[in-house]
């Protein structure tokens, strides 16, 4: 009895680290479901909404202005945010100061990209902490699921003309 | 008593039936082929069902291993001589990269890391919470942190622990950082308030 006890746990550990590294793969090179918290991509994306990120794009250098992207925080690389690029590398970013007097730019460097949360008001993000590295991308939003009076593709950046590259 | 009337065929002989189709000793031609014909069918697909069963296991698995646990690399450059790679051209190290070791982010000033590619010039830099610096040990054929800065923890890939090839290299790396590179100013002489 106890050899079928131990062949069974075997077995379920099998099927466990084989089920594991499936899901593992699937996240990294396909895709999964999301869950965001927080305010600062109001109201493309509220809190506790769920979405589905495709991890694709990345691999290819796909990503692209206005997409929705998840990537590891800089100043934490435990956990993840999720901000829209405003700009890829070599682009002008604009930055206002909140009293509109001084209107500076910069220049996104090479291997990185320029985050920003829809929610200009509650966000930290690039204007923040500067220029994100690509490396720390893991995937892109364009698609949610949860709430279902939301349900569909993502839509455009609220705050629109936010990029130049000129 | 009951009677069980043999059924003769024209084209076999031998043949045992009770009125429905059964086996035929010895085969005679046409039965022979699709009963040929169905056992090797039978032997293709459990062949593509054994063979699709394993691939998705092993696959899943060997990618996951390669990408959590460790994997090996090639050193190319010189940028790390005399630690890594001082033959040169002639033989090129190969390190054992362990992502085990990283995966809480934890490394020590002295480790020899590899990095995620990617894409600033002052003098003295302060390295921001969750950035590291890394520099190659040939300072001056060495792109790394003095060309772009400091790198944020996010991007840590692995830990260069052993050196696996060639063999008479075989070793340990050991985590040693060079007295002139020590960082000016750290967080403990910080918390410390050291003048």
């Amino acid at each position: 009895m106890l050899r079928g006890v131990l062949g069974k746990t075997f077995r379920l550990i099998g099927y466990t680290i084989q089920y594991g590294c499936i899901a593992h793969c699937a996240f990294e090179y396909v895709g999964g479901v999301v869950m965001c918290s927080g305010p600062s991509m109001e109201p493309t994306i509220q809190n506790s909404d769920i979405v589905f990120a495709e991890n694709l794009s990345r691999h290819f250098y796909g990503i692209q202005r206005g997409d929705i992207v998840i990537a590891k925080s800089p100043s934490d690389p435990k956990s993840n945010i999720c901000k829209r690029v405003i700009g890829l590398e070599g682009d002008k970013i604009l930055s206002n100061s909140p009293s509109g007097f001084f209107k500076s730019h910069s220049y996104v460097p090479v291997g990185h990209v320029w985050l920003e949360g829809d929610n200009l008001q509650n966000s930290t993000d690039s204007r923040y902490y500067g220029p994100v590295p690509y490396g720390l991308i893991r995937g892109r939003i364009f698609f949610k699921i949860w709430p279902l009076n939301d349900f569909g593709f993502l839509r455009d950046s609220p705050n629109g003309h936010r990029f130049s590259d000129d | 008593m009951r009677s069980y009337p043999l059924a003769r065929r024209p084209q076999g002989f031998g043949q045992i039936g009770r009125g429905h189709k059964v086996t035929t000793y010895p085969f005679s031609p046409r039965t022979n082929g699709g009963k040929g014909m169905a056992l090797s069918q039978g032997w293709v697909k459990r062949y593509f069902k054994a063979f699709c069963k394993g691939f998705f296991v092993a696959v899943p698995v060997a990618v996951t291993f390669l990408d959590r646990v460790a994997c090996v690399a090639r050193v190319e450059g010189a940028s790390m001589q005399p630690s890594l790679n001082p033959g040169g051209s002639q033989s090129s190290d190969v390190v054992l990269l362990n992502h085990w070791k990283v995966r809480n982010f934890e490394v020590q000033r002295g480790d020899i890391v590899s990095l995620v590619t990617m894409g600033h010039k002052n003098r003295y830099v302060k390295v921001p919470r969750g950035h590291i610096w890394v520099e190659g040990d040939h300072h001056g054929h060495s792109f790394d942190s003095n060309s772009f800065g400091p790198v944020s923890l996010g991007l840590l890939h692995g830990h260069a622990t052993h050196i696996l090839w060639p063999p008479e290299r075989w070793q340990k790396l050991e985590s040693v950082l060079p007295p002139e590179r020590l960082p000016i100013q750290s967080e403990e002489d910080c918390l410390r308030g050291s003048p």
